[in-house]
């Protein structure tokens, strides 16, 4: 298994368009840290309009605001809705790929079994979605920290802002992290899934992007008829729930309880939803291909 | 020795359309087995049952003794092969195509001895270039050298000629031969050219729309000796009837638009020449087949020996 796995990885890895992604997210988090560099008071500024035209806060203050943690936050706000499609460019390819080239019948005529096959195929794209998040990480979290520095944190919610001491903060972040990793790991499994059944891989990244999008459009509507009947099925309902680990109690007099997290059970139901959209996609591509001729 | 294929009625369709219709036969040990017909006739579906890349709808496959479905593991990781057009990791070079389908063989392969099998196909000078820039003959090579790096005991070629140029097939016929007679080991190989595998297999079958026409030892099945010999006569001369007359009328397959089919030997094709010009029968021409092609396309076909011609003019 281990070897298959590592066969998996290195034809992966060997592709030069494995590399598109970590270039696009290099791109975008550079050009992020450029324009945030260099005009992060008008950014702020504008966070600060949008909240309430009550706050008067010094310059001196809004600095302190700009620091690596909130850039990596403003980061992670924009990729992690790109990022959906980027996972789905390795794992629909995974098995549509090798059918489309041929190498799917070659593979399955070798004492592989196809759940072993299966099985590794997902393990290697689950690892290249990790590997992606490592590499956003790296940039979007200790590169801001190198270049912006580090200092309390606040987040910007509709209702409000959330304050967290620095000292309160990485950890969150790995939380976050560990979080979309299960996330994308679900968009994955569904392209995982489509994959099986085309024999080209643009149709299943195509399939998996339209019902992201889809998803996600009727995860953010205010339609009172969906909010308790459709929405809190939608796994694209959950990829967002990272964002509570940057949503921190308060005491009675109004003060940021550290270390706390508003609403973990919140967290933990949407994780386990996740993990049920994984467990089925990913059975049911299985299943299918188990019994699947392969004609390719 | 016992058989080292034995398949029992197998049956195979997609929809409506019947690829496999109760095929049986046995492949024996050591064998060069040779499995012809057309273009569409069901050889790769049957290959591809065997294996276990399509699900058979009915019917049994043992490999080795063994049931396929219940032992595939240990089956496969002594079998090599190649089905249709030997498609490989066009961004891996040769030698990263072959170490990485000997470890999913469950094979260890020295990097010297993946060396000496790319040296066996001719590749070893470009072992580590990209599979992207070798020319179609060269995949075809690269394809075989994979079926055969974990030292399989059975190996199954699907055209295996497919793509090679004149020197290229030549390598490969004497390739399956090295690995039949010299290495003892059990071959199939299909093809829809039936000149490829009498030259190599030691018994054949030949299937047609799913369904077996004829199977046996090449020997048994034809005599390699024997010729078509077409005699193109002037129209309105009475060459036919001459000829009917003569000795030769056992030896007429066929008469049609001038042209009379005899079936005769090779070493007497002169001296029938001879007794024919001596007749006066107005020949035109004459022209020799060999007459297991002509038997494979009537058998496959429904072909007469009146629809080919290249006719040697006096």
């Amino acid at each position: 298994m281990l070897k298959l796995l590592r066969i998996e990885l290195f034809k992966i890895f060997k592709r030069p368009r494995t590399y598109i992604a970590f270039g696009a997210i290099a791109a975008i988090v550079i050009l992020i840290q450029v324009a945030l560099k260099y005009d992060g008071k008008s950014y702020v500024d504008l966070l600060l309009n949008n909240l309430s035209d009550s706050f008067e806060l010094s310059d001196e203050y809004k600095n302190k605001l700009l620091n690596g943690y909130l850039i990596c936050f403003v980061i992670l706000n924009t990729l992690l809705i790109q990022m959906p499609l980027l996972v789905a460019l390795i794992a629909g390819d995974s098995i549509a790929g090798e059918a489309n080239m041929g190498t799917l019948r070659l593979s399955m005529s070798r004492p592989v079994s196809r759940t072993q096959y299966m099985t590794v195929k997902f393990l290697a794209s689950v690892i290249y979605t990790l590997a992606l998040l490592v590499w956003m990480a790296m940039l979007a979290l200790f590169g801001s920290m190198l270049i912006f520095g580090t200092n309390d944190m606040v987040v910007f919610r509709s209702d409000g802002i959330e304050q967290m001491r620095h000292f309160d903060v990485l950890w969150r972040y790995f939380a976050a992290f560990g979080y979309a990793a299960v996330a994308l790991t679900t968009v994955a499994a569904l392209a995982f899934l489509l994959s099986v059944f085309a024999e080209n891989s643009i149709g299943p990244i195509i399939a998996t992007m339209s019902i992201v999008i889809v998803f996600t459009i009727l995860s953010e509507m205010n339609i009172p008829l969906y909010d308790n009947t459709i929405k809190p099925y939608l796994f694209t309902s959950h990829m967002v729930a990272w964002k509570g680990f940057f949503y921190v109690k308060a005491d009675a007099m109004g003060t940021t309880i550290n270390g706390s997290i508003e609403n973990l059970p919140a967290i933990l139901k949407s994780l386990s939803i996740l993990f049920i959209y994984i467990i089925i996609f990913f059975g049911t591509a299985v299943c299918v291909f188990r019994k699947k001729d392969i004609l390719t | 020795m016992g058989d080292v294929i034995k398949v029992s009625n197998l049956t195979k369709n997609f929809g409506k359309i019947k690829a496999v219709t109760e095929l049986s036969f046995n492949v024996r040990q050591g064998q060069v087995y040779g499995f012809l017909g057309q273009n569409g006739a069901g050889k790769s579906t049957t290959m591809r049952m065997l294996l276990t890349l399509i699900r058979p709808d009915s019917g049994d496959i043992e490999i080795f003794g063994q049931n396929l479905n219940r032992h595939r593991k240990s089956i496969l990781r002594n079998t090599g092969a190649i089905i249709e057009k030997p498609d490989l990791y066009k961004y891996l070079s040769g030698i990263e195509n072959l170490r990485l389908f000997a470890t999913m063989s469950g094979a260890r392969v020295s990097e010297k001895k993946l060396m000496e099998q790319l040296e066996q196909v001719g590749l070893a000078e470009r072992a580590h270039s990209k599979v992207k820039t070798y020319s179609q003959g060269m995949k075809q090579r690269l394809g075989i050298a994979t079926a055969l790096v974990h030292d399989p005991d059975l190996v199954i070629l699907d055209e295996p000629t497919n793509g090679l140029d004149p020197q290229g097939i030549a390598d490969i016929r004497k390739l399956i031969l090295h690995l039949g007679r010299e290495k003892n080991k059990t071959l199939l190989i299909s093809s829809h050219l039936l000149s490829e595998v009498e030259q190599v297999a030691d018994a054949m079958l030949i299937i047609d729309k799913g369904k077996k026409l004829v199977e046996g030892k090449v020997e048994d099945l034809f005599d390699p000796s024997e010729t078509i010999l077409e005699l193109r006569i002037e129209e309105g001369l009475t060459g036919l009837e001459k000829i009917k007359n003569s000795s030769l009328d056992a030896m007429i397959q066929e008469s049609r638009n001038n042209s009379i089919f005899l079936k005769v030997h090779q070493k007497d094709v002169k001296e029938i020449l001879e007794t024919v010009l001596k007749m006066d029968i107005g020949l035109i021409s004459f022209n020799t087949k060999h007459s297991l092609e002509d038997y494979f396309l009537k058998l496959t076909s429904g072909y007469s020996y009146a629809e080919t011609s290249s006719n040697r003019t006096f």
